[in-house]
């Protein structure tokens, strides 16, 4: 009998994908920690757009208020779109993804694993952009702040999951760094029209009743699009 | 090999035949539409071009559909012709989208003032030809025959499912930013005569689809053909 | 549980398109324990196909797969489990210590004690004083060690090499069979896709030449390489 399955620690396989799920995460964020390359590059890119927002308005005709929801929401969303290239192109460098393949891993795991880890960066750069534009604008939106996060929890795991998929595919094209953009934009559009509008109505105290069309629709997004992104990840993977 | 060609050359004709009639039926739309239709009282002239883009946006919006169902069905099978078709029916939606999109605005100002508006429907017409785009793109991008099958697959799934997204998010957003309500030109009471030519050229551009779409995929079984025996000579 | 008495990796049938074009022609591999196989044959003939599809990264567009009797598939994980790859990739992350990278592969097989486990496997290629440094910063051949260090960590019954001995010098390349040979033996079998037969001629136990997607033969390693390269010339050429 093969010695390999008596060190084996076996699971029921729900926990066992959130099992591994969580290994392939860990392993992605110790990597990106050792290096910080995508990271620092995502958190400069983010504060370089939120400086170009700063030159790009007529202060005396745009409130700073006004433009929070907008240059948030383009900086978020364009640093995401610059992280997500870091998951599979890490796992091109020395044919890496072929371990992950031929592990014991359903491809449910390594999509998961993509997922949050992703998430955990676009969830830093984010964390780092909010008081960026705080500063830099001079705005105070610490009222707002805790429907803020909520807003970006929901809004971030919807766009995040299709360029988990996206960038898996992206990163095997020619014009990678192009390709990711093309596809991803038109499906970050319903997110960002959900997370820029709660963004100002939060900012302008809106009252929450009025806010649940849009939370329903950016947690069915996610809902929708996480299981899908799982579903289809393994004809992405697989050959 | 050289069977598979000669069907593969029986595939274009019959589509040579079938958009034949097609394009003759767009002529007879052109007559119908201007010479055998009333003139929209509001509007006047302009209107006519409404037998035009609406059934191209439908058609588009269709075929769109059938690429989504068709890559499905080709990542269940893994059959190549399954791949083949959602290529050939992109190509010919792309077209019908961007008839969609440019006779919008040409119709949009005489009426509206405005060359474009950003509700739903026009929004989503926008979108439709992003994700045709976005497909065909990703399909010059990738090399290995199999990897483009699966890879398009995937996206032509994942945007049919963002197309209701895209409607419902854009018509919160106007709930919530209510814009100045301009005269919807399609009125949903369309007298019988006008809707009988909306549907005879709704008619005309499925037979158009038709035609072209065996062309195209006819083509590309030559091209498959042609690129096995090449390779395995 | 019962004991599984068959072979320890079977193939029927494989057959494998790209595109039109026909890469694998429907192959038929068995290996029995003890078996150490050497698949040779020119570039383009079907070999890191081969390999790619025994090793479930592949799926054939005919034809199956068995390891240890169960149907390789990728929606069932753990038939791969006896499965081990060796590339002429290092499968190894640049930004992870080689204790990282293996304690990583320990966790993804589920093993109990990762850091022992990695440890010990690191020792025993001679790696154990560099634990700690990054695959970059490790000449090639070390970096082909800490490969199989990882690659053997879950103590594969089955082990897939795909031009293992690419890039390494004489000392290095003796290393390499010397690690493989004491990895051989009973409940263990061997997969050598090379171009470089001489290389790999000591370790096989079998020969098979890959000619057009297809076997142009298949026997047990007998004599001297030197004997042997006519009749592989021979049929490569044809």
């Amino acid at each position: 009998m093969s010695a390999h399955s008596s060190r084996a620690i076996t699971r029921s396989p729900v926990r066992n994908t959130l099992r591994l799920a969580g290994v392939i995460a860990a392993k992605d964020l110790r990597a990106e920690f050792r290096s910080r390359t995508a990271l620092v590059s995502a958190l400069v890119f983010a504060a370089l757009v939120l400086v170009v927002f700063n030159f790009a308005r007529d202060p005396t005709a745009v409130s700073a208020t006004d433009l929070a929801p907008s240059a948030l929401w383009v900086t978020f969303a364009f640093g995401a779109i610059v992280a997500l290239n870091r998951a599979f192109s890490m796992e091109r460098e020395h044919a890496a993804l072929d371990g992950l393949l031929l592990a014991p891993v359903p491809r449910e795991a390594l999509y998961l694993g993509k997922l949050l880890a992703n998430l955990a960066f676009v969830g830093i750069v984010e964390a780092v952009t909010l008081p960026l534009f705080i500063l830099f604008f001079d705005v105070d939106l610490r009222h707002a702040l805790p429907g803020l996060v909520i807003v970006a929890v929901l809004a971030s795991i919807g766009f995040v999951a299709v360029g988990t998929l996206f960038s898996a595919m992206a990163v095997r094209t020619r014009f990678a760094e192009l390709m990711l953009p093309v596809l991803l934009l038109p499906f970050m559009v319903p997110p960002l029209i959900g997370a820029a509008s709660l963004t100002a109505r939060l900012l302008a105290d809106r009252p929450l009743n009025e806010m649940f069309g849009l939370l329903r629709l950016l947690a069915l997004y996610d809902l929708v699009f996480v299981i899908l992104g799982t579903l289809l990840f393994p004809s992405v993977v697989d050959e | 090999m050289s069977d598979s060609l000669a069907a593969a050359r029986t595939v274009i004709r019959r589509g040579r035949w079938i958009a034949a009639v097609g394009l003759a039926g767009l002529a007879g739309v052109y007559v119908l539409a201007l010479q055998y239709t009333p003139m929209e009282a509001s509007q006047g002239l302009a209107q006519k071009i409404f037998y035009l883009h609406v059934p191209a946006a439908w058609t588009a919006l269709l075929v769109f559909s059938i690429v989504g169902i068709v890559s499905a069905l080709y990542l269940w099978l893994h059959d190549p012709r399954l791949d083949l078709f959602a290529e050939a029916s992109a190509e010919v939606g792309v077209a019908f989208s961007a008839i969609m999109l440019t006779t919008g605005p040409i119709w949009a100002k005489p009426i509206w003032g405005t060359w474009w508006q950003w509700d739903p429907r026009l929004t989503l017409t926008l979108f439709l030809f992003f994700l045709y785009v976005g497909y065909l793109a990703l399909r010059s991008a990738v090399y290995d025959p199999a990897e483009r099958a699966r890879f398009s697959a995937v996206v032509a799934i994942m945007g049919l499912i963002l197309v209701p997204f895209v409607h419902l998010s854009v018509y919160l957003f106007r709930t919530i930013h209510p814009m100045p309500i301009v005269l919807k030109p399609s009125a949903p009471s369309l007298p019988g005569v006008m809707l009988r030519t909306l549907l005879v050229s709704f008619a005309v551009c499925l037979v158009l689809y038709a035609g072209l779409v065996t062309m195209r995929y006819g083509i590309g079984l030559v091209q498959h053909a042609r690129e096995g025996a090449i390779d395995n000579a | 549980m019962p004991r599984y008495d068959g072979p320890l990796l079977s193939a029927n049938g494989l057959t494998r398109a790209y595109g039109r074009l026909q890469v694998l022609r429907g192959l038929d591999l068995t290996l029995e324990s003890g078996d150490a196989l050497a698949v040779v044959g020119a570039n383009g003939a079907g070999k890191t196909t081969l390999l790619r599809v025994l090793a479930g990264l592949m799926r054939p567009s005919a034809g199956e797969v068995r390891v240890e009797g169960r149907l390789l598939s990728a929606g069932d994980p753990d038939a791969r489990r006896p499965l081990g790859l060796v590339s002429h990739h290092s499968l190894l992350y640049d930004d992870l210590s080689l204790l990282d990278n293996l304690m990583f592969a320990a966790r993804l097989y589920g093993l109990r004690d990762p850091r022992r486990t990695s440890l010990a496997a690191l020792e025993t290629v001679g790696l154990g004083s560099r634990a700690d440094e990054s695959p970059r910063r490790l000449s090639r051949g070390m970096v082909q060690r800490a490969a199989i260090a990882r690659a053997l960590l879950h103590q594969p019954s089955v082990l897939l090499m795909d031009e293992p001995f690419t890039g390494l010098d004489s000392p290095a390349a003796l290393q390499l069979r010397a690690l493989l040979a004491a990895h051989a033996g009973a409940g263990r079998a061997l997969v050598i896709v090379t171009h470089q037969l001489a290389e790999a001629w000591e370790l096989a136990s079998r020969i098979a030449v890959l000619v057009g997607g297809r076997w142009a033969l298949e026997e047990r390693r007998t004599g001297d390489v030197g004997a042997f390269l006519p009749r592989y010339h021979a049929l490569t050429s044809a």
